[in-house]
């Protein structure tokens, strides 16, 4: 495996992905959540949590905590920026396809880093299916 | 920001020298002749190119002879590889056994494929484990060897960590077993000192050391059946038209960074140790690679509950270019071998960073550079689930620098 240098990048990720690298929305914690999702990627290494608040099952607030790289932080922050005020059979709804598209696609290696928060979003609503 | 761009990926390549640049300059145009060729013009592209050799061959103290240029470092290392392995199939010396190469966990993908492949051709290899700092384990490296034992490969140091290896050792063991010695001396030559006592070959790439991209030079004193046949060229070791003006290039590059060496050794490790020390003050973070048998351009740090692509992305922004062993940056999407092989889990291989400094680099860079990586390793961290409550971890005390 080779070391991987940040010119290689730029050119792999689209503009819309790095826009939300740099400028994450929703990024943190709720303390008093309603319900939390957790999702790790056993493949990379990246992991996810995801807040929720919710009203009459109704996604009235939303934050994420994710370490891993821009593909994973850039879609947590793409998810959640999407379910804010969304009802929950809605926000099930949620594709991988309807997240990359909004990315404007990723390369292929970085797809799988993708799902992580999709992944963490239906954890953190197991218990309103 | 006070820099526009602070480039700190040496490792990777390097940028071209002027001085290179004038050498090579009439050999693209003016004296564009074929070192085939009979003519005049055809007779000062061969005048270059057997002076590049000798230059060359000086430096290293070596048989010109034995100098074969290529494209790369890649080529160099298949085609003594290869070459070998070849060579002794065509002998057919070895009934049972095509042939066993050695060589180490913590090779350039270069070498490890080329052996991965081999392996599919009938050959057998053998991967040494290294240490902790990423150092051969000798005693394994000595009993690996074996009847059929063809090549021993071990790289002088290593492009991740910057681990120097004992190759004086390596190459006397293997002498004494009477199995040819090669050492990839890719990030080694130009920057510290090569002992190449045993040693019968060896591989150099001429853009990591302000060269152009595009040449290579093998040094073989052993037999190697070559991998491109042709017109002859290079002793018939190496079919092609010779790329004249990067050969030239190559050699000024190498004469000026020889000429250098000791003076940016001292200098850019002193560099490096700074380096290292300010990014080790950063909670949770840890060196990669040997305290003092390091590269003198070397830095690889991990620093725990991020990722490294995030970071060198972060970084980019701040106008630091830089690089990571991080699985996510990497298209099989694992780990650094390098980095699993010096025993670190995946998390701490997740989370590296590493720094390599060129002759441009200076005090200001380094400051910079430690001014702006704790805060974006906190921002990073501050988005992370995994990021601890509030904790303090022993640092790694780093001695003095050491050019063994
Ligand atoms: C240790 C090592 N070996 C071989 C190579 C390959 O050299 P080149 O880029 O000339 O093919 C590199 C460069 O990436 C290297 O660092
Ligand atoms: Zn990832």
């Amino acid at each position: 495996m080779i070391l991987v240098s940040i010119s290689d990048k730029m050119s792999m990720y689209t503009k819309k992905v790095m826009e939300l690298f740099r400028n994450p929305k929703n990024m943190g914690e709720i303390e008093d959540a309603d319900a939390v999702g957790e999702a790790g990627n056993p493949v990379c290494g990246d992991q996810m949590k995801l807040f929720l608040k919710t009203d009459d099952r109704r996604i009235t607030d939303v934050k994420f905590q994710t370490y891993g790289c821009a593909a994973a932080i850039a879609t947590s922050s793409i998810v959640t920026k999407k379910v804010k005020g969304k009802k929950i059979e809605e926000a099930l709804k949620l594709t991988k396809d309807d997240i990359l598209e909004d990315l404007g696609g990723l390369p292929e290696q970085k797809v799988h880093c993708s799902f992580l928060a999709l992944e963490a979003l239906e954890d953190a609503l197991d218990d309103y299916k | 920001m006070k820099f526009k761009k602070i480039y700190m990926d040496h490792a990777a390549t390097t940028p071209l020298r002027k001085e290179v640049k004038k050498a090579m300059e009439p050999y693209f145009s003016k004296k564009f002749g074929n070192a085939s060729s009979l003519h005049t013009r055809g007779q000062e592209a061969k005048d270059a190119l057997e002076e590049s050799r000798e230059k060359v061959a000086r430096l290293l103290e070596v048989d010109p002879e034995n100098l074969y240029f290529t494209s790369s470092g890649t080529e160099s290392n298949n085609t003594i590889l290869k070459g070998t392995a070849f060579k002794n199939a065509e002998k057919g010396l070895l009934s049972k056994s095509k042939g066993h190469i050695i060589t180490s966990k913590i090779e350039h993908p270069c070498i490890m494929e080329t052996c991965e492949w081999l392996k599919t051709q009938g050959f057998d290899v053998t991967y040494v484990p290294v240490d902790e700092d990423g150092v051969i384990k000798v005693d394994e490296y000595k009993k690996a060897f074996r009847r059929d034992t063809i090549l021993a490969s071990v790289m002088y140091a290593n492009n991740e960590i910057g681990t120097i290896q004992p190759i004086k050792e390596l190459a006397k063991i293997a002498s004494e077993k009477n199995v040819p010695f090669h050492t990839d001396a890719v990030q080694a030559y130009g920057k510290i000192p090569l002992n190449l006592d045993n040693v019968n070959a060896l591989t150099v790439s001429s853009h990591k050391l302000y060269g152009p991209k595009g040449v290579g030079l093998l040094y073989s004193d052993t037999e190697f059946t070559p991998l491109l046949h042709g017109g002859g060229h290079e002793n018939g070791k190496r079919a092609g038209t010779e790329n004249v003006a990067g050969i030239v290039g190559f050699a000024k590059a190498s004469e000026l960074a020889f000429k250098e060496m000791e003076r940016e050794k001292k200098r850019q490790a002193k560099l490096r140790d700074e380096l290292i020390d300010g990014l080790l003050e950063i909670d949770n973070s840890m060196l990669n690679g040997h305290e003092t048998k390091r590269l003198p351009n070397n830095v690889n740090v991990s620093f725990e509950y991020i990722e490294g692509e995030s970071l060198v992305l972060k970084l980019d922004d701040e106008g630091i270019e830089a690089s990571t062993g991080s699985a996510c940056s990497s298209h099989k999407l694992k780990p650094s071998h390098v980095l699993q092989a010096i025993g670190l889990s995946a998390e701490e291989a997740h989370g590296s960073l590493r720094l390599t400094l060129g002759k441009e680099n200076n005090e200001e860079h380094v400051d910079y550079v430690l001014e702006n990586t704790p805060e974006v390793v906190e921002e990073l961290r501050e988005m992370s689930p995994t990021k601890p409550k509030k904790e303090k971890k022993e640092k790694k005390e780093i001695s003095d620098p050491c050019f063994d």
